[in-house]
């Protein structure tokens, strides 16, 4: 008997959680991400590089759903966005860029409605909700309108927001843009610790090559919809700056890889 | 959800509507008692209440010509006020069906206007019995039920336009502004184009025997047809006729047959209810074709939009 359930929902660790098949999207005749091969572990921090417009922001939204891609094939978390992008969505959280709350509803009311819509009962809902505060530091604040909120505690909030379905996997676009030195230490910390002690997977898109540097296992360079360099930081390090360097820095790396595009 | 209950618009047009109505009974209410001083029980007096226009205008008209505004009011920001706040590209990575967004904005706002309309009819109402001291009966009920059913219908057109345009502009006085052009242009010069187009096509050339009674049927019928595309006259001749059991027909006086003429004046009772249902059946499907088929573009142009414009 042949059994065909395809690799969804497994915990391993080291597990395949996203993989993509010459992932391509075209807007009109610019090509957006140009035959993307990309494989995500279960469990590691992947950073996500390139300047502005290279197509991450793009891939992040094929990954979700959210548009389809022109051709090729993406497997998230073991199904297809494309085709169940309901699946991919229960288990994947995703804090866009600038993220926005109702303004007129505390912290509290909006991790509520967004518990609500990922169909948390609201006993279970009450206890994460409670819990996530704790961990983002806003339990103080909680009742607090998220008008009145700066950007680092709306980033916080954020956070929370999309921990609050219990993710395997967690998209972040520039999570620590706009963010004094404490609050980002703060979150990066916290992403830190989710993927060690929650064996969550975090993926995020971000130009701070510094940060990504301290967080990151692995890396992924993108240049206009290419990826043109993936591995671990040292393993870059050594391929383009040569053996032996101990004191390299991702910058160094990336404007190497910059030039070279 | 539950966010128009808190918003201060909502507040303000409901009780705008609310105290408008008060005062329109109050004073139609006045009248009527003066009027009935000394007089049998006429059939059917209790609908008088929201159709006779006392010193300004009566319920209905108001209702008909307001009502848009309050379609409009619940629903130009509804979409694109998510975009801004950047709250709708959090809503569409969460699991829930794409359309479930746009269904909740469309059902919640008809939820609303349906408890403003229903609230708004029973106050009156209460306010009518204790002024004039009738008791409506069963048909009359039934007659000012299948109203608000109407309006109900008639004012969600208006909020399936201005989500609709909440979907298409991305700001929120863009599309403000554009339903608001679209409700006075149905409501002002729908009837003026009405009448310049009738009067190009078929001109009342006054010769010497008269106005030539064939060019006449012609002017009324295209001036006729002309302003049945707004959904306004629609929803006033609709209601008009079901709360005015003496009306029988929608057609003006020129456009009856000398037979039609003829019975009206000789049967001067009411029509039963069911009669007064036939006759605007036709009015009652293009309010629902149109309510239907802006949602339903509505829908299409969301579902269809690219995450990344929103």
């Amino acid at each position: 008997m042949v059994c065909s359930f395809g690799w969804g929902g497994v915990k391993v660790k080291g597990q395949i959680i996203v993989e993509t098949e010459d992932l391509t999207k075209k807007y009109g005749s610019r090509t957006a991400v140009d035959h993307l091969n990309i494989k995500i572990e279960e469990g590691e921090v992947f950073g996500f590089l390139g300047p502005n417009g290279a197509g991450k922001t793009t891939t992040l939204l094929m990954f979700l759903g959210l548009t389809e891609p022109t051709s090729g094939k993406a497997k998230v978390i073991g199904f297809d966005p494309t085709r169940e992008p309901f699946k991919v969505k229960e288990k994947v959280g995703y804090l866009p860029e600038n993220v926005g709350f109702y303004d007129d509803m505390d912290a509290r009311q909006n991790l509520r409605y967004i518990a609500k819509l990922n169909r948390i009962s609201g006993e279970v809902s009450e206890k994460r909700i409670d819990y996530w505060l704790e961990m983002v530091g806003l339990s103080d604040e909680s009742t607090k309108k998220v008008g009145a909120f700066s950007k680092g505690m709306r980033q916080r909030l954020g956070i929370a927001e999309v921990l609050i379905k219990e993710p395997k996997l967690v998209f972040l676009d520039e999570p620590t843009i706009g963010l004094d030195p404490d609050g980002t230490n703060r979150m990066l910390d916290l992403i830190h610790s989710l993927s060690r002690e929650k064996n969550i997977t975090l993926f995020l898109s971000s130009h701070l090559l510094d940060q990504v540097q301290r967080i990151c296992d692995r890396v992924g360079i993108m240049i206009n919809g290419n990826l043109v360099a993936i591995g671990p930081i040292e393993e870059l390090a050594k391929k383009k700056l040569g053996l032996g360097k101990e004191d390299y820095t991702l910058e160094e790396i990336y404007m190497k890889y910059f030039k070279e595009a | 959800m539950g966010d128009h209950f808190n918003s201060l618009r909502f507040l303000l047009i409901s009780a705008l509507i609310v105290m408008v109505g008060v005062i329109i009974t109050s004073m139609v209410g006045m009248a009527i008692q003066e009027e009935l001083k000394g007089m049998a029980k006429p059939t059917l007096i209790f609908l008088l209440l929201f159709t006779s226009t006392g010193k300004l205008f009566s319920f209905v008209q108001f209702i008909g010509f307001f009502g848009p505004l309050l379609g409009i009011f619940l629903g130009f920001d509804s979409i694109n006020r998510e975009r801004v706040s950047r709250t709708l590209s959090k809503l569409v990575s969460q699991p829930i069906f794409r359309d479930s967004i746009i269904n909740a904005k469309f059902l919640s706002g008809v939820a609303i206007i349906a408890i403003i309309l229903v609230a708004t009819v029973l106050l009156i109402s209460g306010l009518g019995i204790r002024l004039i001291g009738v008791v409506p009966g069963a048909e009359e009920v039934s007659r000012l039920i299948i109203y608000v059913v109407i309006s109900l219908l008639y004012i969600s057109f208006w909020l399936g336009i201005s989500i609709l345009f909440s979907v298409i502009f991305r700001s929120a006085a863009t599309s403000a502004l554009a339903s608001l052009a679209i409700w006075i242009f149905f409501s002002f010069f729908m009837s003026l184009g009405a009448s310049v187009l009738s009067d190009a096509v078929a001109p009342i050339s006054q010769t010497a025997s008269g106005v030539d009674a064939e060019m006449l049927i012609r002017h009324e019928r295209i001036q006729r047809v002309t302003s049945l595309f707004s959904p306004m006259t629609l929803y006033s001749e609709a209601t008009t006729t079901i709360l005015d059991p003496m009306r029988k027909t929608t057609r003006t006086l020129v456009l009856m047959g000398p037979l039609e003429r003829f019975s009206m004046s000789r049967f001067q009772s009411p029509l039963p209810l069911l009669e007064s249902i036939f006759i605007v059946i036709p009015h009652l499907i293009s309010i629902v074709a149109i309510t239907l088929l802006c949602f339903g573009i509505c829908y299409l142009v969301f579902m269809r939009q690219e995450i990344r414009t929103v």
